[in-house]
């Protein structure tokens, strides 16, 4: 490992566990008002949706809606696997076999 | 004597559970911690760094990121500094879990940051949802946190061995197994109207701000779907008081 790896890695870990440790570490000195808290009850979601679409959206870096995006159509229905059976293991084994299908099986 | 037994059983009890809860996550993460260690060396980073990232950084989206900026042969500031904008997103689960750990000696809570990720935050949440007992609740946190690490550990390296038995495995489109995670990790939280503008609104800014530098766009994405959806919640709470005040 070269140095400059030993850099990027220990700059990596001092941000990441910095943001993650900095509220848990003064615990009880910081008080969030109501609307902050409703607020965080947003963020899980909203943030993971904002990952998840522009991969499935843009899943070359261009825009690409289109019954031919087998990102698109195999998220749509890992969707509504999601909505109907709202079982984890479902949605991630029902959302890649149709991807692999649409993907591999016809050659989307 | 019993008592300590029995809190010992409970201890362990919890650490299973919050394994088991968090299994389903831990599967769609094994793809996605082998595409990482496949990855890894294509894109500039040795089989041992890969290796320490996982180990020492532990950050799924994150390493990601890092390995596509190291591809597109960006500097090491600037890989740090995207690490830091995709991560504050854990600024708001540790927000959010604050209540849960103020308990806690300084030593679990240093443990329990280090293993925040989106799936053991996940895992934690429906935990604290269904029971909001915290007594032992961070043994249920640290069997989901340790099931998560070493998963994602031996995942990166079985990549790296894989990517070096097929070099062509990359084609595969793996990369799916991240969206289909999320999926299914954000349809249970639409429950309500706000919440489902919030992530509306937050889709269709990521598109819109695709372009914008070091994945910025994640961040304000986020933060225009998270203004809908309070906004929509506070519409929604004061209508409901001035409802009841009329009555």
């Amino acid at each position: 490992m070269s140095s400059a790896e030993l850099t990027l890695i220990f700059g990596m870990f001092v941000v990441t566990f910095g943001v993650r440790y900095v509220l848990f570490g003064m615990a009880g000195r910081i008080h969030f008002p109501a609307w902050l808290s409703s607020a965080l009850g947003f963020v899980p979601p909203v943030v993971l949706t904002a990952i998840i679409v522009p991969a499935v959206l843009m899943p070359k870096g261009t825009l690409w809606i289109s019954p031919y995006n087998p990102w698109l159509l195999a998220a749509l229905f890992a969707f509504l696997v999601a909505l109907v059976r709202k079982d984890l293991l479902t949605t991630i084994v029902a959302g890649m076999l149709a991807f692999m299908l649409l993907r591999f099986g016809i050659g989307l | 004597m019993t008592t300590a037994t029995s809190v010992g059983a409970l201890r362990s009890t919890e650490f299973i559970a919050g394994a088991k809860a968090t299994f389903p996550l831990i599967v769609g993460a094994i793809p996605f911690g082998i595409i990482f260690g496949t990855l890894a060396e294509p894109s500039g980073l040795s089989a041992l760094g890969a290796l320490a990232m996982s180990l020492f950084v532990f950050a799924g989206s994150g390493q990601f990121i890092a390995l596509g900026l190291l591809a597109a042969g960006a500097s090491i500031p600037i890989i740090i500094a995207t690490t830091f904008i995709v991560n504050l997103r854990h600024l708001l689960y540790a927000a959010n879990l604050v209540p849960k750990v103020r308990h806690l000696p300084q030593r679990w809570r240093v443990l329990m940051a280090f293993g925040l990720t989106d799936e053991t935050f996940a895992a934690v949440s429906s935990r604290y949802l269904r029971r909001d007992d915290i007594e032992t609740a961070h043994w249920f946190y640290l069997g989901s946190f340790l099931a998560m690490y070493g998963n994602w550990v031996l995942c990166t390296a079985v990549g790296v061995a894989l990517g070096e038995l097929f070099p062509d495995m990359t084609q595969w489109g793996l990369d799916f197994a991240m969206s289909v995670t999320f999926i299914g990790m954000v349809v249970p939280y639409l429950t309500s109207r706000p919440m489902w503008a919030a992530v509306i609104v937050g889709g269709m800014m990521a598109i819109a701000t695709a372009a914008l530098p070091h994945k910025l766009g994640l961040i304000v994405a986020s933060l225009c779907g998270i203004a809908v959806g309070l906004s929509l919640f506070m519409l929604e709470k004061r209508k409901q008081q001035g409802l009841e005040n009329r009555v």
